[in-house]
């Protein structure tokens, strides 16, 4: 299993929601891998990795925000001029369309992990295996 | 079961039905003007006197009454009997202005209740059911109307006014409650709870609900019956001619049956007032027949609506009302255009989102502003911002096809918008504050 579970969640762009949230999160001992927030006037969407992703799941219903689970791929890519083209380039041969992407935090030095948002899992997949591209598990995303 | 609370009355043949209503007009008339002056002033000021009204076909005659008059005549001037034999008073929840006090003999209490009572049969109502009245007890009519109803017909009363929640489902599973009468709103949002509560419509005995008071669409019926589980029947009234009752819905669902025996019904142009033929929309007008302490004659509702007669399936013969297509008090003018509140929660509901909503209207830079907010459910949730503003675009542009105006819809949270206990508030019009 190498796609890795994003979870998204829907915050409205008032005062102290954020907080709220990233409260909620750490009150329950769960550590946030990477984050990134898409934003509007009105609403917010926070993108997030963590170690304990069902966990959160629960930790959110039970306490009423709306989010949504979507796969993700993570990539290593190479500290270099060049690394990001090279990924976006097999994707693109391969049809794979980037809805979004942001960087991971990682401690692996001469990498810059990337998560990438696309609308084919799969393909995505197999096209950068293709190219000799490593990707991160899903154990590595939660737990490095 | 039995299938009317009034067969001879129900059932009625038309001739027969009109005769009844000749005779109770002229004796009102005559009783209206020998004992409000106010009244007596409007007939004068048209040049007739009770001489003239012979039968229903000269109702058209006399002066209308409106809710201007009801305030002008605020608290005692439309009193028709002494002040001794009224036994109680409702009124209105004044939104639209000074509240508006009726009067009520103990006959006028008698009647109103045994149109409830009408309602409560024809939603499989008899004195084996277990009858919930989630509706407000106090100066609102809604609580006392289907709570006299309620033991008339016999059902174990159930006297919860609204709010408390839990306690409602509470009480409804504890004491197997059968009959729901509540506003729609209040009905939606107790079926969200018992869902909420990890509940089904299994886990209660709810069979109907009788809901009223304020606008709902035949989606939001079909929405609360599902998550009630249960059929769901209208029901129309206003404080002004009694309260809940002065019409109701059968099996049939097509259309809610008046109470034509104590209250006759008209459609006029509100332009004009002139009266309208059977199937036209306009203006929906009551002349009160029976009343003796409050009786408002050629009262104009602001309601519009459409009437019709036919036969319906359930037997009954009253004629029928259909649920008020809007109400001039909830029209806006936005932009030069008509916009009533129920447009928009149909195309909400049409489009598969819930009837949780709120309109603001405002005014920026001598231009009206529309602003719809929508919850949305996990569902329509995404994490691509684009999918969110699509689906707010394309909302937007349904909304745009119904009213003629673009309005600026926001995608919120699943039950971050307040909810009511009692009516709901959908429009915050801040043009006012600025007025």
């Amino acid at each position: 299993m190498t796609n890795i579970q994003q979870i998204s969640v829907f915050v409205e762009n008032e005062t102290g929601k954020l907080a709220e949230l990233t409260k909620l999160i750490a009150g329950a001992g769960i550590d946030l891998r990477s984050l990134s927030l898409a934003d509007t006037r009105d609403f917010g969407i926070l993108r997030i990795i963590v170690n304990k992703p069902e966990e959160t799941c629960t930790l959110l219903s039970e306490n009423g925000w709306t989010y949504k689970v979507t796969p993700v791929i993570g990539v290593k890519v190479p500290d270099r001029p060049g690394g990001v083209a090279e990924i976006l380039a097999a994707l693109s041969e391969a049809g794979v369309n980037v809805e979004y992407m942001y960087a991971f935090v990682n401690r692996t030095p001469g990498e810059a992990d990337t998560i990438f948002r696309v609308d084919d899992a799969e393909t995505a997949l197999s096209a950068l295996a293709g190219s000799g591209i490593a990707v991160l598990s899903a154990e590595e995303a939660y737990d490095i | 079961m039995a299938k009317y609370w009034n067969e001879s009355i129900e059932c009625m043949a038309l001739d027969d039905m009109k005769a009844l209503q000749s005779e109770r007009l002229v004796k009102q008339v005559r009783h209206v003007y020998e004992n409000v002056p106010y009244y007596r002033n409007l007939m004068e000021e048209k040049g007739i006197t009770p001489d003239d009204i012979r039968s229903v076909d000269d109702l058209h005659k006399l002066p209308f009454l409106s809710k201007a008059d009801l305030r002008e005549a605020y608290p005692y001037g439309l009193l028709a009997v002494p002040l001794s034999d009224c036994v109680r008073i409702h009124s209105t929840s004044g939104t639209t202005g000074k509240r508006v006090v009726a009067f009520y003999t103990q006959n006028d209490v008698d009647l109103w209740e045994d149109c409830c009572a009408r309602a409560i049969t024809a939603a499989g109502g008899d004195k084996d059911d277990v009858c919930q009245v989630a509706y407000g007890y106090g100066l609102f009519t809604g609580g006392a109307g289907l709570h006299g109803g309620s033991h008339k017909v016999g059902c174990l009363t159930l006297p919860m006014s609204s709010g408390n929640t839990e306690r409602q489902i509470q009480f409804m599973r504890d004491l197997g409650a059968t009959i729901l009468c509540c506003t729609p709103s209040y009905a939606a949002y107790l079926g969200e709870s018992l869902h909420d509560m990890g509940l089904t419509p299994d886990d209660i005995k709810l069979k109907a609900g009788i809901f009223g008071a304020e606008p709902w669409t035949e989606e939001m019926r079909r929405s609360i019956e599902k998550s009630l589980g249960i059929k769901a029947y209208d029901i129309f009234g206003l404080t002004e001619t009694s309260g809940p009752g002065v019409a109701f819905e059968c099996a049939e669902q097509t259309g809610m049956h008046i109470n034509e025996d104590n209250f006759i019904p008209e459609i006029i142009d509100p332009e004009t007032g002139e009266v309208l033929p059977e199937g036209a929309v306009g203006e929906l007008v009551f002349t009160s027949i029976t009343k003796e302490a409050f009786p408002l004659l050629r009262y104009r509702t602001r309601d519009l609506c459409k009437l019709t007669r036919g036969k319906c399936s359930c037997g009954r013969t009253l004629i029928k009302m259909c649920k008020p297509m809007g109400r001039s008090d909830d029209m806006m003018i936005i932009r030069g255009v008509n916009v009533f509140p129920s447009q928009i929660e149909t195309v909400l509901i049409e489009q598969g989102y819930s009837p949780n909503y709120l309109i603001e209207v405002d005014r920026k830079n001598n231009s009206d502003t529309l602003d719809i907010s929508v919850e949305m459910n996990a569902d329509q949730f995404s994490d691509k911002m684009k999918d969110i503003q699509d689906k707010e675009k394309q909302l937007a542009g349904a909304i745009k096809t119904m009213l003629g105006i673009n309005p600026k819809v926001h995608l919120v949270s699943p039950k971050s918008i307040t909810r009511s206990e009692g009516k709901a508030v959908r429009v915050i019009d801040k043009r006012k504050l600025h007025d």
